[in-house]
């Protein structure tokens, strides 16, 4: 091992913050994405689960060379964006983040829906017919008892986005500083005679960073779940 | 207050096909598994929308098909009380307790404290519900629909899933609840003994329709409906008066029809108490009994009569304006002559009535 570069400390702090901003923007839809798969029923369940669960079963290049067709800056949302609100997210580190949402979706949305399934609905009926509306019984009741599997999904679409390689480099390819991850830049220092020590660095801080987030989230689970238990 | 329902819905291969309506007081809803008692209920409440028909409280629609008027769940203000009490598990009893009050935006804590002592929550206030027992977290649940302030209570099986000892337990909390509240019930049940102890009025459903429905002591000693009450668990309903208590350990009790002894009943000289004699329990005689055991032998005269299915028959006995009923066999039924009219006494013995079937008088 040997000591980090700013080039390398540059991609360990933009992974930290393409995995944030991915998982807090990918909460509220995955949140809501969940709640319909699980509770709704409508035409159109079976396509949505399809959609939803994509990225996971797609090569992560053609996830990557979709985004780019689609967010470049010739792409059919992406020109308009630009052109509208001023935002680009090709090359960018918006644009990391955005392929890593995308990427880890799949993963929240299994892990709250699962915890919504586990809830009692017999527990929301019985909130309804105390006179709350169906938003309230979501706020009050519904959300209280899934917060650990909010909590564990959360953490697990973190640590995929922090992960995330092949739609990252396909979508906003591998500039250092800019949309630089760890997993990008590893593969960067592979690709240069004499770059195994920075990349065994990068390695290292991976693996340290991924068993942080594991331990934390079990933790967090772990005494949500005791609150909810009712004991 | 006067729930009225008339709806239709088809469930599968059953139909349900209900038109009755419930007075204040309290209602049971009684009928065999899959008469479509918790469907009903359902309807009411807005957790299940028939497929035509009207259902209105006091004149104001809850539910009105032609009308396209559906009053969704959280505006209907009826307390739930589920089988299973459905306390929500991340708040504590308090807080449970409060819900509804939170939810319809209700100022303060309403009664609280009343229905915290009507219904012996005090010191359960700061517990968890994982940590009640099932007669607890079910008081809390009725507590917890009654601070609502509902216009009405809807109790579906409250009782079904505890043993008897907690059914006991809670039974003289929903006598103090119909005798204090003056809220009206609609009280689910199959169990016969839970509703001759609650009930004002009887709504007997049967294969999704209403078979009868009428006020609680007329259908009870009706022979007709003794197949549908079921051989062993029909039974009529006596009101009497707490005369005194012996040494011996019964207690006197003055009815229309005479005097009356049971084992040793917990209520004050005076007090009105309803007993419900079970129709196998009582053997009818012709002539004074002598030289039995059994203490009550009281002067009736038959007024109907009944041939069930087998070799049993079912008469009806008038005990000086009380309707009872009782069981016999057709051999006996013609070998002492028993016709409408006839004199005869009613013998009960005074073990047979269990303290379960001695509830509080509506007058109290």
């Amino acid at each position: 091992m040997e000591s980090l570069g700013p080039e390398a400390w540059e991609a360990v702090r933009l992974s930290l913050k393409v995995a944030f901003w991915a998982t807090l923007v990918a909460l509220p839809p995955g949140l809501a994405v969940a709640y319909l798969l699980a509770r709704g029923r409508f035409p159109g369940h079976g396509l949505l689960n399809g959609l939803v669960h994509l990225p996971l079963i797609l090569p992560p290049v053609v996830t990557g060379y979709l985004l780019l067709l689609s967010f470049g800056r010739q792409g059919w949302l992406g020109a308009p964006l630009e052109a509208v609100f001023g935002i680009s997210l090709a090359f960018r580190w918006t644009g990391a983040a955005l392929a890593a949402g995308i990427m880890a979706f799949p993963l929240l949305v299994r892990a709250i829906r699962l915890a919504i399934e586990a809830v009692d609905p017999g527990l929301e009926e019985a909130a309804a017919t105390l006179g709350a509306s169906r938003a309230r019984v979501f706020a009050t009741v519904t959300l209280p008892l899934i917060l650990p599997g909010v909590i564990a999904g959360a953490v697990l679409a973190f640590a995929k986005a922090m992960g995330e390689f092949g739609a990252t480099i396909t979508f906003v390819s591998n500039i250092p500083g800019q949309t630089q991850t760890v997993p990008t830049a590893i593969y960067a220092f592979l690709q240069v005679p004499g770059g195994e020590g920075a990349a065994m660095t990068l390695v290292v801080i991976s693996i340290a960073l991924s068993l942080g987030a594991l331990f934390v989230s079990e933790w967090l689970a772990r005494r949500v779940a005791r609150r909810v238990a009712g004991r | 207050m006067t729930l009225s329902v008339a709806i239709k819905k088809r469930l599968g291969a059953f139909g349900l096909d209900l038109d009755f309506e419930a007075p204040d007081g309290v209602t049971a809803l009684f009928g065999r598994s899959g008469a479509g008692k918790t469907s009903l209920v359902h309807a009411i409440a807005g957790l299940m929308r028939p497929d035509a028909g009207r259902i209105a409280l006091n004149g104001d629609l809850l539910f009105d098909a032609e009308r396209r008027r559906d009053l969704p769940v959280h505006r209907r203000r009826l307390g739930y009380v589920f089988q299973e009490s459905r306390l929500f598990p991340h708040l504590n009893v308090r807080q449970n307790l409060l819900y509804g009050r939170r939810a319809r935006h209700l100022r303060g804590e309403g009664d609280l404290a009343h229905v915290t002592e009507l219904l012996g929550l005090g010191p359960l206030l700061d517990r968890r519900p994982g940590a009640l027992s099932g007669g607890e977290a079910q008081r809390v649940a009725i507590g917890r629909a009654l601070l609502s302030e509902p216009r009405m209570l809807l109790m579906d099986e409250p009782l079904a899933a505890l043993d008897a000892p907690r059914k006991g337990e809670i039974l003289p909390y929903l006598e103090r609840l119909r005798a204090e509240t003056g809220l009206p019930i609609l009280y689910v049940s199959h169990n016969l003994s839970e509703v001759a102890r609650l009930a004002t009025h009887l709504v007997v459903l049967e294969g999704g329709r209403v078979l009868k429905s009428g006020p609680i002591g007329a259908l009870l000693s009706d022979p007709d409906l003794v197949s549908v009450m079921g051989l062993r668990e029909a039974g009529a309903v006596l009101t009497a008066r707490v005369a005194g208590h012996e040494a011996d350990g019964l207690t006197t009790l003055e009815a229309a029809g005479g005097r009356l002894y049971l084992p040793r009943i917990e209520a004050a000289p005076g007090s009105e108490l309803r007993v419900r004699i079970l129709a196998q329990d009582v053997i009818v005689a012709t002539e004074p009994p002598r030289g039995i055991s059994a203490l009550n032998v009281l002067p009736a005269t038959v007024k109907a009569i009944r041939r069930g299915e087998g070799p049993g028959m079912v008469a009806q006995l008038d005990l000086g304006g009380d309707t009872i009923l009782a069981r016999v066999t057709q051999r006996s039924a013609e070998a002492l002559g028993l016709v409408p009219g006839r004199a005869c006494y009613a013998v009960m013995k005074t073990v047979a009535v269990a303290p379960a079937d001695v509830g509080q008088g509506l007058r109290g």
